[in-house]
């Protein structure tokens, strides 16, 4: 199959994370190593065998209306705090653009599980009269995509991938294809997710798949290390405005990056556990290398999906050993952010995007003796500062429980 | 029994939480729909909130006829 002839940019970033309420402050905290994770200190939390979380920097609640937040499940509160920022960045609003000729394209992993719980609480306690009628609106997973979708006026679409921790990256991809097959003329898409509470918190442990590294926090996320022991849950939003390059240079929108490709694949192996060599994974690379009509030599770096599970970093090294080389300079951002789930493609496709437009690698935090693994040995995984380098085009990776695999290609302005 | 001044104030304070409508917005006149952009699922909301605040219930049935402030204070001083 021949590359796409469609030229798509990114004119827009938004984004509410732990490390900060707003793309700059969380990219800064992203260069400046800091940590978005903590203990949790709650009641609840002290029987459970993993304590750790990485909570949002910034209340959405302040960020939005006192009503309109009421309204909104805390999934939808950082995407609409996300997809503001992006759509008022991005300019789009006052470029005359139709409504019609709108879309909204925003995942989630698990969607208004707050609120779900939250109102099951009220009808255990109180009964069905006391349920909130807003209960289906704010636990429905596409709330995220409908209430961004009211948010900018979009009458062109509004979707909502759901494939677990692949949901953001999925949503970007939905994008690129709106966009291509000449659907919408502005797309804004992204990842949201908020579901810290007691019960996606002993579901995943009885997974053994969080961290219980409970006495060192900031140290717990630590992808491709030799002791890293499970993941961090982290919660947060990004969104990014996509449209054809063409129509934002005509209007002179500012231009980040452009998304020049991007590969799906299935595992078809097992529910949750990766293939060990990663084959879904490095598949779905080399399919948005074809996309994006660019060899493994053009691509730089790497924004790996690396959550710092034992099973799943190893099989994501040996993805990207197999499919791009040694020569690409790799980084694990969630060993500062946590894992966001469905918001995690979104976030990390932000930061891939950063990178190639400051031309600087972030450190992965915490990778202090990587593992023995002959692929995690082989690759350069930025540590301990960032690296500049001259990057042309780089990969996001990611993957979701389920056998989703994603990937996707940016290249520079 | 609450006096008619104190359940629009009631009602008032009950349209501010609920809706965001200011409280010196909320008079007797006033369309919920049309006047202060309350919509239906926020309606089931105040209904809750007034059977909390005055021990007045609202029947689905009878919750469709109070359009106004004014027909919600009159319901709610005629059942309570």
């Amino acid at each position: 199959m021949s590359p796409s002839t469609t030229d798509v940019v990114v004119t827009g970033l938004g984004a509410t994370t732990p490390l900060g309420g707003d793309v700059a402050g969380t990219w800064d905290a992203l260069l400046a190593g800091r940590s978005g994770v903590s203990r949790i200190t709650e009641e609840w939390a002290q029987e459970f065998p993993a304590q750790l979380v990485a909570r949002l920097a910034a209340d959405p609640v302040g960020q939005l209306d006192r009503v309109r937040a009421r309204r909104l499940d805390r999934s939808q509160q950082v995407a609409v705090v996300a997809a503001e920022q992006a759509w008022a960045e991005s300019g789009a609003a006052g470029s005359g653009v139709a409504p019609e000729r709108i879309a909204v394209v925003i995942g989630t992993g698990i969607g208004g599980a707050l609120t779900l719980l939250g109102q099951d609480d009220v009808l255990e306690e109180k009964g069905p009269k006391r349920v909130s009628p807003f209960t289906i609106p704010m636990l429905m997973p596409n709330g995220p995509a409908a209430a961004v979708g009211l948010a900018v006026g979009a009458k062109g679409g509004v979707h909502a991938p759901v494939s677990a921790c692949a949901s953001g990256a999925e949503a970007i991809r939905w994008g690129l294809d709106l966009l291509r097959l000449d659907r919408a003329d502005v797309v804004l898409v992204g990842g949201a997710e908020a579901c810290v509470h007691p019960l996606p918190m002993a579901g995943f442990a009885a997974m053994r798949a969080m961290s219980t590294r409970n006495d060192e926090p900031e140290r717990a996320s630590r992808p491709f290390d030799k002791g890293r022991d499970g993941f961090v849950l982290g919660e947060g939003a990004a969104a990014l405005v996509l449209e054809r390059a063409d129509s934002a240079a005509a209007r002179g929108a500012r231009v980040h990056a452009r998304l020049a490709g991007a590969g799906a694949t299935a595992d078809g192996y097992d529910l949750v556990a990766p293939h060990p060599e990663g084959e879904g994974a490095g598949r779905a690379i080399t399919a948005a290398l074809r996309d994006a009509g660019l060899s493994p030599t053009d691509i730089g770096h790497v924004n790996a999906h690396a959550t710092s599970t034992p099973v799943g970093d190893t099989a994501e090294a040996a993805a990207i050993r197999s499919s791009l080389g040694e020569h690409v300079l790799v980084t694990a951002t969630k060993s500062q952010t946590g894992h966001l789930l469905g918001a995690a493609g979104a976030l990390e496709s932000v930061f891939t995007i950063l990178a190639l437009r400051e031309q600087v690698v972030p450190a992965t935090a915490n990778l202090d003796d990587p593992d023995d693994d002959a692929a995690v040995q082989a690759l350069d995984i930025v540590r301990r500062e960032p690296r500049k380098a001259q990057l042309t085009a780089a990969v996001n990776d990611s993957f979701g429980f389920g056998g989703h695999n994603i990937a996707l290609v940016f290249t520079t302005a | 029994m609450a006096s008619t001044q104190e359940i629009q104030a009631g009602l008032a304070e009950i349209l501010e939480e609920v809706a965001g409508v200011t409280p010196a917005d909320a008079t007797p006149e006033k369309s919920f729909t049309e006047d202060l952009d309350v919509d239906s699922l926020s309606m089931v909301e105040i209904a809750t909130a007034v059977e909390d605040k005055f021990g007045v219930a609202i029947p689905d049935d009878q919750l469709a006829n109070i359009k106004t402030v004014g027909d919600a204070i009159s319901f709610i001083e005629s059942n309570q």
